[in-house]
């Protein structure tokens, strides 16, 4: 399914610095959605370094992720002040109302959850953010509310799949 | 369509003649209107405010100047802000209704919306300007003083407002010497955390053998609470551009980073706009200014890992390897970023250079206490009425800052404690509330600067919840390279868990204070060494709240789960049985009109009929 031109031309955009190897990276992220099995590989042959190298790089950082995204992306921040505000709780309250591990995707695929420290907008305390779109002051009602009403589209969407 | 594209500045006397140029320009229209994209105000909805403004003035024909985007103005918390010119007429709260009566009123009549404005809380007197808002008269603004006032994504803004000049005064009419004995003398010191005197640090890099050298920006602000360098990046990057060009000149570097956190795409995309516009007008890249100098700049993301804003723990992920530190014997103004002698300060850092090269040393060093000079900005959050970014001079009292600009804490609670410095910082209490806010002085209360978070906590907030949630950011944050750190932070979370459950036993205290003396003396980097600091600095100042969780089984600020009790108060109940049947432990009985009651033995203390009363008739006691 991956095609080598993307790797090839990531590789390109960054002259095959390894320096540049966490951009690299990203774009690649970036572009899949996340990082795959066959992808890494490949950039890893084109750097002429060991797998492990990307891994290690992978694993370290949060951002990056080795599974596929689901449909929706959450991100709820558990930053100093939203703690203080109850963030904690509201992500218990997630991770166990649909079986979703911080960092991982929902078994429906529905959504990724993604718990930050501080998205720098503390005035709105508590914070989550789902696509892009802020919702502030939320509440473990309001965030229920909010997460039950995103629509799950056909199971397609696995990776970049059908499209 | 501007004279300004495709201009290439070969000489300083070209930057001069540009903003004379810019100065005399025709404003865009009679009356023109700036909303803020903060992050803050972008959440509640200022883009489509923005959007709006412009329709109305595409309508009227007005040039598309006439609105538009600015960074942060730091109140945060009565967002979104519009302002409109001429009169600094402030509007706060403004929602995608209000842009007709704005439009309509001030904009084509000149009239004040009066309900938009800014509303003394206490006096209930309406302010008309910022200048007139408490939250801003006590502060003194030199990193923020463009913020909120230019378009980011524009550099003629930036120029017009004085921009480049103190690049183009360094390159045309001063040595790197003379650069580096300014700065030196201004007494400027890193406002990334540790204070390190600038001029100092630049000198060593100067004169570390080898070559090239390196100059690199930190902006990966780990710290939850914490959006100064945020604001700054996205709302004037030039500045911190113009600071990096200039420290590069007087260290002698020609290749520049900036490192930038992952969770800042905004910061990323303006500093990208930044770096090209600066490129395409001669301020960056081959033969700056005509005057022989060459220096570039790239970007870097940052991966979402805290540590990586240690500096050699940036370098390695500017290097491409997973961010862990090393020892610190081994100075990165020597062996940095490809072990060549390496110069790393922070954005607020950076932005200061400008003015203290435009105005002298000598003005900036008169400005703050002894030893910590100029402005500090600090994002003051938590409970406080005014949540906001705030830039105040050095030596100005926790007081001042919380009350007098930050409006006091919210609800009219009492007020606990201030917590400085991010993870590794420590809370200060009550006490302590006139000391004056600078380097050593937050050092000698066992806090720290740090970056300038400044989290306000009232009665209601509980300090071993505080510590513990501290010590699990910094557990889950470490690199795990060093046993003291990967090892010591969990033993210590697992204690504070065990106190915050109710479980503590005596003897706890004792042995949380002996791992933050082995963690202090044993651990690789500055994480670990500094990570038992909100540890320390509760048990000092809030002694008590661990005794009354450990020995008395009890919270008192009524937050730890298990360690308070549910009643409900006969008064308010109404008898609605919301509460009783939402209990997933039937521990609530009552029938109509007869007030509730929880069965203390079957409570599981879950906090359920607390949420769900709509009458707030359960109380924690
Ligand atoms: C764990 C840890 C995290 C840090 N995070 C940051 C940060 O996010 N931003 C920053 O500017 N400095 C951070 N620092 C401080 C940097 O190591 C460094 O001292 C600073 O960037 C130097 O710039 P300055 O001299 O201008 O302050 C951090 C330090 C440690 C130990
Ligand atoms: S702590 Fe949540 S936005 Fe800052």
């Amino acid at each position: 399914m991956a095609d080598e031109t993307l790797v090839e031309e990531i590789v390109r955009r960054y002259d095959g610095e390894i320096g540049m190897l966490i951009p690299m990276m990203q774009d690649l992220q970036t572009a899949c959605g996340y990082l795959a099995v066959d992808q890494l590989k490949r950039l890893a042959e084109r750097l002429e370094v060991p797998l492990s190298r990307l891994y290690a790089v992978a694993t370290f950082y949060s951002s990056f992720r080795l599974a596929p995204k689901g449909q929706h992306e959450v991100t709820l921040c558990v930053g100093t002040v939203c703690h203080l505000k109850g963030a904690g709780a509201i992500s218990e309250m997630i991770r166990e109302a649909f079986k979703v591990e911080a960092g991982g995707t929902t078994p429906d695929g529905l959504f990724s959850f993604q718990p930050v420290n501080c998205v720098g907008a503390c005035a709105l305390a508590p914070v989550m953010i789902v696509d892009g779109k802020y919702y502030d002051g939320v509440s473990k009602d309001s965030v229920l509310k909010i997460l039950h009403g995103l629509p799950l589209a056909e199971p397609a969407a696995k990776g970049e799949g059908n499209k | 369509m501007t004279v300004a594209t495709c201009k290439r500045f070969s000489a300083p006397a070209d930057l001069e003649r540009f903003r004379d140029e810019l100065r005399r320009r025709p404003p865009a229209a009679a009356r023109t209107v700036r909303v803020c994209i903060g992050t803050g105000c972008t959440a509640r909805g200022s883009h489509k405010v923005y959007e709006l403004f412009t329709q109305a003035l595409k309508e009227v024909g007005a040039k598309a100047e006439a609105a538009k985007c600015v960074g942060c103005h730091g109140f945060c918390e009565r967002g979104p802000i519009v302002v409109v010119q001429p009169g600094d007429i402030l509007y706060q709260r403004v929602e995608e209704p209000d842009v007709a009566e704005i439009f309509r009123e001030t904009i084509m009549g000149g009239r004040v919306v009066e309900r938009l404005l800014y509303e003394d809380p206490a006096t209930k007197a309406r302010a008309r300007t910022s200048a007139e808002i408490p939250f801003y008269k006590a502060q003194q603004r030199i990193v923020l003083a463009h913020n909120g006032e230019i378009d980011p994504k524009r550099i003629e803004d930036y120029v017009a407002v004085g921009g480049y000049a103190a690049l183009a005064k360094t390159l045309a009419t001063m040595t790197p010497e003379e650069v580096l004995s300014e700065v030196e003398k201004s007494g400027l010191r890193g406002r990334g955390g540790g204070g390190f005197p600038t001029g100092r640090k630049w000198r060593s890099c100067r004169e570390a053998p080898g070559e090239p050298k390196y100059v690199i920006c930190n902006g990966d602000e780990g710290d939850p609470g914490a959006f100064m360098d945020r604001s700054v990046m996205e709302g004037n990057p030039h500045s911190v551009i113009e600071g990096m060009i200039i420290g590069a000149y007087a260290i002698g570097s020609h290749q520049g980073y900036l490192y930038v956190r992952n969770e800042y795409p905004l910061a990323v995309e303006h500093l990208k706009l930044a770096i090209a516009q600066a490129r395409e007008f001669g301020l960056l890249g081959e033969d700056i200014l005509g005057t022989g100098f060459s220096f570039d700049i790239r970007i870097n993301r940052g991966g979402g890992a805290f540590v990586c804003g240690e500096s050699t723990a940036l370098m390695a992920s500017l290097e491409g390897r997973p961010g862990e530190p090393r020892a610190k014997y081994v100075h990165t103004v020597e062996h940095g970023l490809w072990d060549k002698p390496s110069n790393l300060n922070n954005v607020e850092t950076w932005a200061n250079v400008p003015p203290i090269l435009n105005n002298g040393s000598g003005w900036f060093a008169a400005i703050g206490t002894a030893k910590s000079k100029g402005t500090k900005v600090f994002s003051l959050v938590g409970e406080v009425v005014n949540t906001g970014l705030i830039e105040v001079p050095m030596g100005m009292t926790l007081r001042q800052i919380i009350f007098d600009i930050g409006g006091g804490v919210k609800g009219g609670k009492a007020f606990k404690g201030v917590q400085t410095g991010g993870p590794s910082g420590g809370c200060i209490p009550a006490q302590f509330l006139d000391a004056p806010v600078d380097f050593d002085e937050l050092t000698r209360l066992g806090s720290m600067m740090g970056s300038g978070g400044m989290i306000v906590m009232s009665e209601d907030t509980c300090m071993v919840n505080v510590a513990r949630y501290f010590t699990h950011f910094l557990m889950d944050e470490s690199c795990g390279k060093c046993t003291p750190c990967r090892e010591g932070l969990a033993q210590m979370l697992a204690i504070l868990d065990r106190i915050t459950h109710g479980e503590g036993q005596p003897g706890d205290i004792d042995q949380l204070q002996k791992m933050a003396g082995l963690l202090e003396g044993a651990a690789l980097c500055a994480l670990g060494k500094t990570a038992a600091n909100p540890v320390m600095s509760t048990i000092r100042y809030f002694r008590q709240e661990y005794d009354a969780h450990i020995i008395e089984k009890r919270c008192p600020a009524k937050q730890c789960r298990g360690l308070f009790r549910y009643e409900i108060s006969v008064e308010r109940c109404k008898a609605c049985g919301l509460c009783r049947k939402h209990c997933p432990a039937e521990a609530v009985s009552g029938a109509k009109k007869t007030p509730h009651v929880i069965d203390q033995q079957k409570c599981t203390r879950c906090g359920t009929c607390l949420e769900k009363c709509p009458f707030d008739a359960v109380l924690k006691v």
